[in-house]
Protein backbone atom coordinates (compact mmCIF):
# COMPACT_ATOMS: atom_id res chain seq x y z
CA UNK A 1 0.00 0.00 0.00
CA UNK A 2 2.80 2.36 -0.69
CA UNK A 3 2.33 5.76 -2.81
CA UNK A 4 4.49 5.41 -5.75
CA UNK A 5 4.55 6.18 -9.64
CA UNK A 6 1.09 4.70 -9.62
CA UNK A 7 -0.34 8.18 -8.99
CA UNK A 8 1.14 10.20 -11.80
CA UNK A 9 0.36 6.95 -14.53
CA UNK A 10 -3.00 7.10 -12.64
CA UNK A 11 -3.72 10.88 -13.18
CA UNK A 12 -2.27 10.66 -16.70
CA UNK A 13 -4.70 7.88 -17.55
CA UNK A 14 -7.39 10.07 -15.59
CA UNK A 15 -6.95 13.01 -17.61
CA UNK A 16 -6.59 11.10 -20.76
CA UNK A 17 -10.07 9.27 -20.35
CA UNK A 18 -11.45 12.92 -19.35
CA UNK A 19 -10.33 14.31 -22.51
CA UNK A 20 -11.44 11.74 -24.69
CA UNK A 21 -14.88 11.90 -23.39
CA UNK A 22 -14.91 15.47 -23.51
CA UNK A 23 -14.37 15.56 -26.97
CA UNK A 24 -15.28 12.39 -28.54
CA UNK A 25 -18.20 11.20 -26.05
CA UNK A 26 -19.96 13.65 -24.73
CA UNK A 27 -20.57 16.67 -27.51
CA UNK A 28 -21.89 13.91 -30.03
CA UNK A 29 -24.54 12.36 -27.76
CA UNK A 30 -25.14 15.78 -26.50
CA UNK A 31 -26.34 16.93 -29.93
CA UNK A 32 -27.86 13.81 -30.76
CA UNK A 33 -30.27 14.20 -27.60
CA UNK A 34 -31.01 17.53 -28.21
CA UNK A 35 -32.06 16.76 -31.85
CA UNK A 36 -34.37 13.86 -30.50
CA UNK A 37 -35.62 16.05 -28.14
CA UNK A 38 -36.64 19.02 -31.10
CA UNK A 39 -38.28 15.63 -32.77
CA UNK A 40 -40.20 14.66 -30.71
CA UNK A 41 -41.45 18.20 -29.71
CA UNK A 42 -42.05 19.11 -33.62
CA UNK A 43 -43.67 15.65 -33.24
CA UNK A 44 -45.72 16.37 -30.50
CA UNK A 45 -47.01 19.71 -31.97
CA UNK A 46 -47.98 18.14 -35.38
CA UNK A 47 -49.99 15.81 -33.89
CA UNK A 48 -51.48 18.62 -32.02
CA UNK A 49 -51.93 20.27 -35.01
CA UNK A 50 -53.78 17.24 -37.57
CA UNK A 51 -55.65 16.68 -34.01
CA UNK A 52 -57.20 20.39 -34.51
CA UNK A 53 -57.16 20.10 -38.45
CA UNK A 54 -59.36 16.70 -37.31
CA UNK A 55 -61.67 18.51 -35.01
CA UNK A 56 -62.25 21.37 -37.64
CA UNK A 57 -62.81 19.03 -40.54
CA UNK A 58 -65.12 17.03 -38.08
CA UNK A 59 -66.98 20.28 -37.75
CA UNK A 60 -67.30 21.33 -41.13
CA UNK A 61 -68.39 17.61 -42.13
CA UNK A 62 -71.12 18.12 -39.57
CA UNK A 63 -72.27 21.63 -41.19
CA UNK A 64 -72.05 19.99 -44.38
CA UNK A 65 -74.17 17.08 -43.59
CA UNK A 66 -76.97 19.64 -42.00
CA UNK A 67 -76.98 21.88 -45.28
CA UNK A 68 -77.17 18.91 -47.29
CA UNK A 69 -79.72 17.33 -45.19
CA UNK A 70 -81.85 20.63 -44.77
CA UNK A 71 -81.65 21.11 -48.69
CA UNK A 72 -82.93 17.38 -48.65
CA UNK A 73 -86.04 18.44 -46.82
CA UNK A 74 -86.36 21.62 -49.01
CA UNK A 75 -86.15 19.41 -52.40
CA UNK A 76 -88.85 16.88 -50.97
CA UNK A 77 -91.44 19.64 -49.37
CA UNK A 78 -91.09 21.30 -52.88
CA UNK A 79 -91.68 17.69 -54.89
CA UNK A 80 -94.68 17.24 -52.28
CA UNK A 81 -95.95 20.76 -53.57
CA UNK A 82 -95.06 19.91 -56.80
CA UNK A 83 -97.00 16.78 -56.53
CA UNK A 84 -100.46 18.63 -54.97
CA UNK A 85 -100.77 21.09 -57.19
CA UNK A 86 -100.38 18.19 -60.30
CA UNK A 87 -103.19 16.97 -58.88
CA UNK A 88 -105.51 20.07 -57.71
CA UNK A 89 -104.58 20.86 -61.47
CA UNK A 90 -105.19 17.54 -62.86
CA UNK A 91 -108.68 17.82 -60.85
CA UNK A 92 -109.30 21.01 -62.01
CA UNK A 93 -108.26 20.41 -65.50
CA UNK A 94 -110.63 17.50 -65.43
CA UNK A 95 -113.76 19.50 -64.32
CA UNK A 96 -113.30 21.87 -66.59
CA UNK A 97 -113.29 19.48 -69.46
CA UNK A 98 -116.12 17.86 -67.94
CA UNK A 99 -118.33 20.84 -67.86
CA UNK A 100 -116.77 21.75 -70.73
CA UNK A 101 -118.36 18.47 -72.20
CA UNK A 102 -121.51 18.85 -70.56
CA UNK A 103 -121.73 22.40 -71.85
CA UNK A 104 -121.34 20.74 -75.23
CA UNK A 105 -123.61 17.85 -75.10
CA UNK A 106 -126.34 20.54 -73.78
CA UNK A 107 -125.57 22.55 -76.84
CA UNK A 108 -125.52 19.68 -79.46
CA UNK A 109 -128.84 18.15 -77.32
CA UNK A 110 -130.29 21.74 -78.05
CA UNK A 111 -129.43 22.60 -81.74
CA UNK A 112 -130.69 19.16 -82.40
CA UNK A 113 -134.02 19.66 -80.91
CA UNK A 114 -134.20 22.76 -82.66
CA UNK A 115 -133.16 21.27 -86.02
CA UNK A 116 -135.71 18.83 -85.15
CA UNK A 117 -138.76 21.94 -84.09
CA UNK A 118 -137.61 23.65 -87.61
CA UNK A 119 -137.49 20.28 -89.42
CA UNK A 120 -140.97 19.37 -87.66
CA UNK A 121 -142.36 23.01 -88.34
CA UNK A 122 -141.21 22.97 -92.07
CA UNK A 123 -142.75 19.56 -92.83
CA UNK A 124 -146.07 21.07 -90.54
CA UNK A 125 -146.06 24.32 -92.35
CA UNK A 126 -145.68 21.91 -95.79
CA UNK A 127 -148.40 20.38 -94.63
CA UNK A 128 -150.99 23.22 -93.29
CA UNK A 129 -150.13 24.87 -96.43
CA UNK A 130 -150.88 21.19 -98.67
CA UNK A 131 -154.21 21.54 -96.36
CA UNK A 132 -154.73 24.63 -96.57
CA UNK A 133 -154.39 24.29 -100.43
CA UNK A 134 -156.82 21.49 -100.46
CA UNK A 135 -159.32 23.67 -98.45
CA UNK A 136 -159.34 26.13 -101.02
CA UNK A 137 -159.02 24.43 -104.04
CA UNK A 138 -156.46 26.63 -105.12
CA UNK A 139 -152.73 26.74 -104.77
CA UNK A 140 -151.59 29.09 -102.84
CA UNK A 141 -149.06 31.48 -103.92
CA UNK A 142 -146.13 30.75 -101.53
CA UNK A 143 -144.76 34.30 -101.78
CA UNK A 144 -147.82 35.85 -101.02
CA UNK A 145 -148.44 34.00 -98.20
CA UNK A 146 -145.26 33.36 -96.95
CA UNK A 147 -145.64 35.93 -93.55
CA UNK A 148 -148.65 34.31 -92.86
CA UNK A 149 -146.79 30.66 -93.08
CA UNK A 150 -144.40 31.77 -91.29
CA UNK A 151 -146.63 33.05 -88.63
CA UNK A 152 -148.46 29.80 -88.48
CA UNK A 153 -144.93 27.39 -88.53
CA UNK A 154 -144.05 29.96 -85.59
CA UNK A 155 -147.35 29.05 -83.78
CA UNK A 156 -146.39 25.27 -83.70
CA UNK B 1 -3.37 -21.56 10.85
CA UNK B 2 -2.96 -17.92 11.89
CA UNK B 3 -0.05 -18.07 10.10
CA UNK B 4 -1.43 -18.65 7.11
CA UNK B 5 -4.87 -16.89 7.90
CA UNK B 6 -2.52 -13.80 8.15
CA UNK B 7 -0.16 -14.57 4.70
CA UNK B 8 -3.85 -14.97 3.03
CA UNK B 9 -5.25 -11.57 4.25
CA UNK B 10 -1.72 -9.94 3.41
CA UNK B 11 -1.45 -12.09 -0.20
CA UNK B 12 -4.99 -10.03 -0.97
CA UNK B 13 -4.28 -7.16 0.12
CA UNK B 14 -1.12 -6.31 -1.63
CA UNK B 15 0.04 -4.87 -5.01
CA UNK B 16 1.94 -6.63 -7.47
CA UNK B 17 4.44 -4.09 -7.72
CA UNK B 18 6.82 -3.22 -10.49
CA UNK B 19 9.97 -0.52 -9.29
CA UNK B 20 13.57 -0.22 -8.73
CA UNK B 21 14.65 -3.60 -5.93
CA UNK B 22 17.13 -2.92 -2.89
CA UNK B 23 20.54 -4.07 -5.57
CA UNK B 24 19.30 -1.27 -7.91
CA UNK B 25 17.96 -3.82 -10.52
CA UNK B 26 14.20 -3.63 -11.70
CA UNK B 27 11.79 -6.23 -10.90
CA UNK B 28 8.55 -7.28 -9.13
CA UNK B 29 8.58 -6.73 -5.55
CA UNK B 30 8.10 -10.53 -3.82
CA UNK B 31 7.90 -9.64 0.13
CA UNK B 32 6.67 -6.42 2.54
CA UNK B 33 10.47 -5.53 2.84
CA UNK B 34 11.81 -5.68 -0.54
CA UNK B 35 7.95 -3.17 -1.38
CA UNK B 36 8.81 -1.15 1.79
CA UNK B 37 12.63 -0.37 -0.54
CA UNK B 38 11.07 0.45 -3.26
CA UNK B 39 9.61 3.77 -1.95
CA UNK B 40 8.28 6.17 -4.84
CA UNK B 41 9.97 4.58 -8.05
CA UNK B 42 7.25 1.73 -7.89
CA UNK B 43 4.31 1.14 -9.65
CA UNK B 44 1.59 -1.18 -8.80
CA UNK B 45 0.84 -2.75 -12.27
CA UNK B 46 -2.24 -4.48 -11.07
CA UNK B 47 -3.97 -1.31 -10.34
CA UNK B 48 -2.81 0.64 -13.39
CA UNK B 49 -3.44 -2.58 -15.61
CA UNK B 50 -7.36 -2.83 -14.19
CA UNK B 51 -7.90 0.55 -13.91
CA UNK B 52 -7.17 1.53 -17.65
CA UNK B 53 -8.75 -1.74 -18.84
CA UNK B 54 -12.25 -0.81 -17.16
CA UNK B 55 -11.15 2.94 -18.39
CA UNK B 56 -11.06 1.37 -21.63
CA UNK B 57 -14.18 -0.30 -21.59
CA UNK B 58 -16.20 2.75 -20.32
CA UNK B 59 -14.49 4.56 -23.55
CA UNK B 60 -15.04 1.96 -25.51
CA UNK B 61 -18.90 1.40 -24.53
CA UNK B 62 -19.50 5.07 -24.82
CA UNK B 63 -18.13 5.98 -27.40
CA UNK B 64 -19.94 2.96 -29.47
CA UNK B 65 -23.15 4.47 -28.28
CA UNK B 66 -22.24 8.51 -29.36
CA UNK B 67 -21.28 6.99 -32.95
CA UNK B 68 -23.73 4.46 -33.74
CA UNK B 69 -26.40 7.09 -31.89
CA UNK B 70 -29.25 8.16 -33.76
CA UNK B 71 -32.05 10.76 -32.89
CA UNK B 72 -34.65 8.10 -33.70
CA UNK B 73 -35.59 5.21 -31.30
CA UNK B 74 -32.25 4.15 -29.42
CA UNK B 75 -31.49 0.96 -28.98
CA UNK B 76 -30.57 -0.67 -25.78
CA UNK B 77 -26.81 -0.05 -25.12
CA UNK B 78 -27.77 3.15 -26.30
CA UNK B 79 -30.72 3.83 -23.79
CA UNK B 80 -28.22 2.91 -20.88
CA UNK B 81 -25.83 5.33 -21.95
CA UNK B 82 -28.10 8.01 -22.48
CA UNK B 83 -29.31 7.38 -18.94
CA UNK B 84 -26.19 7.69 -17.29
CA UNK B 85 -25.29 10.65 -19.11
CA UNK B 86 -29.11 11.98 -18.42
CA UNK B 87 -28.41 11.80 -14.98
CA UNK B 88 -24.97 13.53 -14.69
CA UNK B 89 -26.13 16.17 -17.06
CA UNK B 90 -29.32 16.47 -14.79
CA UNK B 91 -27.05 16.25 -11.69
CA UNK B 92 -24.68 18.98 -13.00
CA UNK B 93 -26.72 21.39 -14.30
CA UNK B 94 -28.34 21.45 -10.43
CA UNK B 95 -24.99 22.08 -8.31
CA UNK B 96 -22.78 23.80 -11.48
CA UNK B 97 -24.48 26.87 -12.50
CA UNK B 98 -21.52 28.41 -14.49
CA UNK B 99 -20.17 27.72 -18.48
CA UNK B 100 -17.98 25.16 -18.26
CA UNK B 101 -17.52 22.63 -21.28
CA UNK B 102 -15.01 20.16 -18.73
CA UNK B 103 -17.53 19.44 -16.07
CA UNK B 104 -20.44 17.33 -17.14
CA UNK B 105 -17.68 14.76 -19.16
CA UNK B 106 -15.69 15.56 -16.04
CA UNK B 107 -18.26 14.05 -13.74
CA UNK B 108 -19.75 11.16 -15.97
CA UNK B 109 -15.86 9.75 -16.59
CA UNK B 110 -15.62 9.71 -12.60
CA UNK B 111 -18.54 8.48 -12.14
CA UNK B 112 -18.62 5.70 -14.55
CA UNK B 113 -15.49 4.69 -13.95
CA UNK B 114 -15.34 5.21 -10.54
CA UNK B 115 -18.19 2.57 -10.52
CA UNK B 116 -16.15 0.14 -13.09
CA UNK B 117 -13.59 0.02 -10.67
CA UNK B 118 -15.37 -0.10 -7.45
CA UNK B 119 -17.56 -3.04 -9.44
CA UNK B 120 -14.33 -5.56 -9.27
CA UNK B 121 -15.56 -5.53 -5.65
CA UNK B 122 -18.07 -8.00 -6.76
CA UNK B 123 -15.62 -10.43 -8.00
CA UNK B 124 -15.29 -13.09 -5.14
CA UNK B 125 -12.04 -12.27 -4.09
CA UNK B 126 -9.91 -15.39 -4.98
CA UNK B 127 -11.12 -15.95 -8.70
CA UNK B 128 -8.60 -14.05 -10.34
CA UNK B 129 -5.83 -13.58 -7.65
CA UNK B 130 -5.24 -17.66 -7.82
CA UNK B 131 -6.04 -17.88 -11.44
CA UNK B 132 -3.33 -15.42 -11.60
CA UNK B 133 -1.18 -17.58 -9.13
CA UNK B 134 -1.88 -20.19 -11.33
CA UNK B 135 0.46 -18.57 -14.36
CA UNK B 136 2.94 -17.58 -12.53
CA UNK B 137 2.20 -13.68 -11.05
CA UNK B 138 2.44 -13.18 -7.32
CA UNK B 139 -0.61 -10.87 -6.14
CA UNK B 140 -3.42 -9.62 -8.15
CA UNK B 141 -5.64 -7.12 -6.65
CA UNK B 142 -8.41 -6.34 -8.98
CA UNK B 143 -9.91 -3.91 -7.14
CA UNK B 144 -8.16 -0.50 -8.25
CA UNK B 145 -10.38 2.11 -5.94
CA UNK B 146 -8.80 0.25 -3.36
CA UNK B 147 -5.35 1.34 -3.81
CA UNK B 148 -5.02 4.90 -2.45
CA UNK B 149 -2.36 5.20 -5.78
CA UNK B 150 -5.65 5.11 -7.90
CA UNK B 151 -7.99 7.24 -5.86
CA UNK B 152 -5.42 10.14 -4.83
CA UNK B 153 -4.00 10.44 -8.07
CA UNK B 154 -8.10 11.46 -9.14
CA UNK B 155 -8.90 13.59 -6.40
CA UNK B 156 -5.33 15.27 -7.01
CA UNK B 157 -6.35 15.70 -10.84
CA UNK B 158 -9.32 16.96 -9.47
CA UNK B 159 -7.87 19.54 -6.85
CA UNK B 160 -5.61 21.13 -9.52
CA UNK B 161 -8.69 21.56 -11.75
CA UNK B 162 -9.64 23.46 -8.72
CA UNK B 163 -6.78 25.80 -7.93
CA UNK B 164 -6.98 26.06 -11.75
CA UNK B 165 -10.38 27.52 -12.08
CA UNK B 166 -10.54 29.29 -8.81
CA UNK B 167 -7.36 31.20 -10.47
CA UNK B 168 -9.27 31.68 -13.66
CA UNK B 169 -12.29 32.89 -12.10
CA UNK B 170 -11.49 34.79 -9.43
CA UNK B 171 -7.58 36.15 -10.23
CA UNK B 172 -4.35 34.77 -8.18
CA UNK B 173 -6.02 37.88 -6.03
CA UNK B 174 -9.22 37.28 -5.44
CA UNK B 175 -8.37 33.51 -4.85
CA UNK B 176 -6.31 34.88 -2.06
CA UNK B 177 -8.00 36.82 -0.65
CA UNK B 178 -10.66 34.62 -0.27
CA UNK B 179 -8.05 32.02 1.47
CA UNK B 180 -7.23 34.76 3.92
CA UNK B 181 -10.31 37.28 4.27
CA UNK B 182 -12.71 34.27 5.61
CA UNK B 183 -14.45 33.61 7.64
CA UNK B 184 -13.60 36.79 9.25
CA UNK B 185 -13.20 39.95 6.97
CA UNK B 186 -10.77 41.26 9.08
CA UNK B 187 -6.81 42.44 8.29
CA UNK B 188 -6.02 40.81 11.67
CA UNK B 189 -7.73 37.63 11.01
CA UNK B 190 -5.94 37.20 8.30
CA UNK B 191 -3.62 34.39 9.95
CA UNK B 192 -6.37 32.66 11.56
CA UNK B 193 -8.23 33.06 8.24
CA UNK B 194 -5.87 31.65 6.17
CA UNK B 195 -4.91 28.63 8.19
CA UNK B 196 -8.78 27.46 8.30
CA UNK B 197 -8.86 28.23 4.57
CA UNK B 198 -6.25 26.63 4.14
CA UNK B 199 -6.90 23.35 6.17
CA UNK B 200 -10.42 23.41 4.25
CA UNK B 201 -9.11 23.96 0.72
CA UNK B 202 -6.54 20.57 1.68
CA UNK B 203 -9.29 18.92 3.30
CA UNK B 204 -11.04 18.92 -0.02
CA UNK B 205 -9.04 16.31 -2.31
CA UNK B 206 -7.88 13.95 1.00
CA UNK B 207 -11.22 13.67 2.14
CA UNK B 208 -12.34 12.64 -2.01
CA UNK B 209 -9.67 10.30 -2.35
CA UNK B 210 -9.16 8.83 1.11
CA UNK B 211 -13.58 8.58 0.85
CA UNK B 212 -12.99 6.34 -1.84
CA UNK B 213 -10.20 4.12 -0.77
CA UNK B 214 -11.72 3.83 2.63
CA UNK B 215 -14.96 2.90 1.78
CA UNK B 216 -13.68 0.27 -0.53
CA UNK B 217 -10.77 -0.92 1.28
CA UNK B 218 -13.28 -1.60 4.15
CA UNK B 219 -15.31 -3.74 1.66
CA UNK B 220 -13.01 -5.71 0.19
CA UNK B 221 -11.20 -6.70 3.72
CA UNK B 222 -14.68 -7.74 5.04
CA UNK B 223 -15.25 -9.78 1.61
CA UNK B 224 -11.44 -11.20 2.27
CA UNK B 225 -12.69 -11.79 6.07
CA UNK B 226 -15.88 -13.76 4.65
CA UNK B 227 -13.87 -15.77 2.17
CA UNK B 228 -12.06 -16.86 5.38
CA UNK B 229 -15.00 -18.61 6.84
CA UNK B 230 -15.11 -20.91 3.78
CA UNK B 231 -12.44 -22.86 4.99
CA UNK B 232 -14.07 -23.66 8.51
CA UNK B 233 -16.14 -25.87 8.44
CA UNK B 234 -19.48 -27.06 6.96
CA UNK B 235 -21.79 -24.71 9.34
CA UNK B 236 -19.23 -22.04 8.83
CA UNK B 237 -19.09 -22.58 4.63
CA UNK B 238 -23.05 -21.84 4.27
CA UNK B 239 -23.19 -18.96 6.98
CA UNK B 240 -20.13 -17.50 5.21
CA UNK B 241 -22.23 -18.04 2.22
CA UNK B 242 -24.81 -16.21 3.17
CA UNK B 243 -22.66 -13.39 4.48
CA UNK B 244 -20.67 -12.81 1.35
CA UNK B 245 -24.57 -12.71 -0.53
CA UNK B 246 -25.63 -10.59 1.91
CA UNK B 247 -22.40 -7.92 1.90
CA UNK B 248 -22.57 -7.90 -2.08
CA UNK B 249 -25.91 -7.17 -1.95
CA UNK B 250 -24.97 -4.21 0.07
CA UNK B 251 -21.94 -3.30 -1.62
CA UNK B 252 -24.08 -3.07 -4.83
CA UNK B 253 -25.42 0.40 -3.28
CA UNK B 254 -22.27 0.98 -1.61
CA UNK B 255 -19.92 1.15 -4.70
CA UNK B 256 -22.64 2.84 -6.54
CA UNK B 257 -22.92 5.50 -3.96
CA UNK B 258 -19.20 5.88 -3.41
CA UNK B 259 -19.05 6.74 -7.27
CA UNK B 260 -21.72 9.00 -7.38
CA UNK B 261 -20.19 11.07 -4.15
CA UNK B 262 -16.66 11.00 -6.17
CA UNK B 263 -18.95 12.62 -8.87
CA UNK B 264 -20.88 15.01 -7.34
CA UNK B 265 -18.35 16.49 -4.81
CA UNK B 266 -16.00 17.23 -8.03
CA UNK B 267 -18.72 19.06 -9.15
CA UNK B 268 -19.37 20.84 -5.93
CA UNK B 269 -16.01 21.27 -5.74
CA UNK B 270 -15.49 23.26 -9.09
CA UNK B 271 -18.54 25.20 -8.73
CA UNK B 272 -16.70 26.68 -5.27
CA UNK B 273 -13.80 27.29 -7.51
CA UNK B 274 -16.10 29.49 -10.29
CA UNK B 275 -17.95 31.65 -7.63
CA UNK B 276 -16.42 34.43 -7.49
CA UNK B 277 -17.52 36.37 -4.18
CA UNK B 278 -19.88 39.94 -4.38
CA UNK B 279 -19.08 41.45 -1.21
Amino acid sequence: MNIGLTLIGQSITFIVFVWFCMKFIWPPLKDMMRERQEAIAAGLSAAEEADKKLAEAATGAEAELAKAREEAAGIIEQARQRANQMVVDAKTVAREEGERLIEAAKAEIDQESNRAKEALRTQVSALVISGAEKVLESSVDASKHNELLDKLAAEL
Amino acid sequence: MAGSTQEYIEHHLTNLTYGQLADGSWGFAHTAEELAQMGFMSINVDSMAWSIGLGLVFTFLFRKAATTATSGVPGGLQNAVEMVMEFIDETTQSIFEYKNDLVAPLAMTIFVWVFLMNLMDLVPVDWIPMLAQAVGVSHMKIVPSTDPNITMSMALTVFVLVLYYSVKCKGLLGFLKELSLHPFPSVWAIPVNFVLEFVTLIAKPLSLGLRLFGNMYAGEMIFILIALMFGAGAVFFVFGGVLQWAWAVFHVLVITLQAFIFAVLTIVYLAQAHEVDEH
